[in-house]
């Protein structure tokens, strides 16, 4: 529980400015990270911080102007490594085929066996629930199904790292709270280390092990804060009286950054009740 | 069936029955236009001798050349331009006047270059074809959600297999909608090259059939070409239906 999976030394991502614009936007960093395996690591920070740009540098869906990421031991640097899952916000089905071609995708990609591809995708299906919607199309599913296809698609290529992007943003709570309780669990069986991004700061108090809180724009990890929970937690540990505790330290960090993000200086906002 | 289709058929329908009735009436006289009914039978008697076969393939297999040619093109050309921006927009303006140019003008010089065979007739189909083809490709690949291509990129694709497999299925009902006017264009651009550049093809026989006052040949040839080209559009206008219904756009 203890090693390096992932490490950030000094990440660092500027956007060139936009044609007319006097500088380039310093979206991240320096961040310096490190996800332990198997762990569940949150990151939570202000609208417009950079959160996604740190998961997009992580997944190597983009490239850290400065800084070195590494995977396993190996470097990151623009191109996404074998063994990472990433589950986007959007909806990310794809529409023109059923839930199984869409589970069944990566699967053929990566010219998996015949037979572990059906036992693979199977599985998937019968965890996620899916099994009644094998030969529906997405549009014929609500939300949370097509998440959870989206969810099944990067499960079933047994990923080492999973990167959620505010997975279940477009949810409603109840749902939201259920989906999270299935992703405990998944995290639980496939033994893979998670990070996830949210805004969401009940969610990541939950769900997580350890919650990164990342400042406003250019966003840094300001703080790391443990949860401290049992490896078989669920949803139900809403009701303890610990999680209202982490979520109001969590707070606490994140309050003058989220004003800083709405352009509120600190002075102001001792006026605020 | 739905009450617009029932509609609309309802008009056709309507029409033709106005035709045949002003034809038997009098009010259009014979060596103007027989009454739809003779046109019909016409066309059956054209259909069983087999005389027509010959400019029917020729014309057919003109039309699927220049179709097929315009689709593949114009696909590849819609890909490669979605992802050089400075090239299309320096062609997109071209493409937007494009269906103002009469291509037809230019069959001079394509006999020219070309000489009287087949290919200066496939070139105007394909020509009046292509653009169309290029325009909604490239309408549906702007429409392609950023989150599926990246996507793509976690799924390790290559960008040939990124188009091929995620980009051009996503865009799938606009490029159809590019293969429908395709199709319209291509027996367009193919028959109208007949009528003034073939010895040989359904156009000329129209042509042909024009000059001669032979209404029992021009009429069953249009016919054709009108019931050809509505069952393709049909046929695809299904496909397109059912790739929106898939969607939950339907």
């Amino acid at each position: 529980m203890s090693r390096a999976h992932v490490s950030l030394h000094d990440v660092t991502r500027v956007y060139a400015g936009a044609r007319g614009a006097r500088h380039d936007v310093h979206a991240l960093g320096p961040v310096n990270l490190e996800l332990r395996q198997g762990e569940f690591f949150a990151v939570v920070g202000p609208s417009g911080c950079g959160k996604s740009t740190l998961l997009d540098v992580i997944a190597g869906l983009s490239r850290a102007s400065a800084g070195t990421i590494e995977f396993e031991g190996r470097a990151v640097d623009g191109e996404v490594p074998e063994g990472v899952g990433v589950v986007f916000q959007d909806d990310a089905c794809f529409p023109w085929l059923t839930v199984r071609d869409n589970i069944d995708f990566g699967l053929r990609q990566a010219a998996v066996e015949a037979q572990e591809r059906t036992r693979r995708l199977s599985h998937a299906l019968e965890l996620m629930g899916l099994s009644d919607f094998a030969g529906a199309y997405p549009a014929q599913l609500s939300g949370g199904m097509r998440q959870r296809v989206c969810i099944a698609r990067t499960l079933v290529l047994q990923p080492r790292l999973i990167l959620l992007d505010e997975p279940f943003g477009a949810l409603d709570q109840q749902t939201r709270l259920l989906m999270g309780d299935e992703l405990l669990r998944l995290w639980r069986d496939t033994g893979a280390t998670v990070l996830l991004i949210t805004h969401a700061l009940d969610e990541a108090a939950m769900l997580a092990d350890r919650i990164g809180v990342m400042s406003a724009r250019p966003g840094r990890i300001l703080d790391i804060v443990e949860t401290g929970w049992p490896r078989d937690r669920d949803s139900r540990i809403v009701a303890e009286s610990s999680f209202g505790e982490i979520t109001g330290l969590l707070w606490r960090s994140l309050r003058v950054e989220s004003l800083k993000a709405l352009g509120k200086s600190a002075g102001v906002t001792s006026a605020l009740p | 069936m739905t009450r617009a289709a029932g509609f609309r058929l309802g008009l056709v329908l309507g029409a033709v029955f106005l035709l045949e009735v002003l034809c038997r009436a009098g009010v259009i006289d014979h060596l103007t236009m027989p009454p739809p009914s003779q046109i019909l039978r016409d066309l059956g008697v054209m259909l069983s001798s087999g005389a027509m076969y010959p400019a029917m393939a020729k014309t057919l297999l003109n039309v699927v050349i220049a179709f097929s040619a315009a689709v593949v093109v114009g696909v590849a050309a819609g890909i490669g331009l979605h992802g050089w921006n400075a090239l299309r927009q320096g062609l997109e303006p071209l493409f937007a006047t494009y269906y103002a140019i009469p291509v037809f003008a230019f069959y001079p010089l394509l006999i020219i270059l070309f000489g009287l065979g087949d290919a200066p007739q496939i070139l105007i189909g394909f020509m009046l074809a292509v653009v169309t083809v290029i325009m909604n490709t490239l309408n549906g690949l702007d429409r392609v959600s950023p989150v599926l291509r990246k996507t793509a990129r976690i799924h390790r694709l290559g960008r040939l297999a990124t188009a091929l497999k995620v980009t051009l299925p996503c865009a799938a009902p606009s490029v159809l909608t590019g293969v429908k006017l395709a199709v319209a264009y291509a027996f367009i651009g193919i028959i109208g090259a007949e009528f003034i550049m073939s010895r040989t093809g359904i156009g000329y026989e129209i042509s042909f059939a024009y000059n001669n006052f032979d209404n029992a040949t021009m009429y069953p040839l249009i016919l054709l070409i009108l019931a050809v080209s509505t069952l393709v559009n049909a046929a695809l206008s299904h496909w397109e239906k059912i790739l929106m219904q898939r969607r939950g756009l339907g």
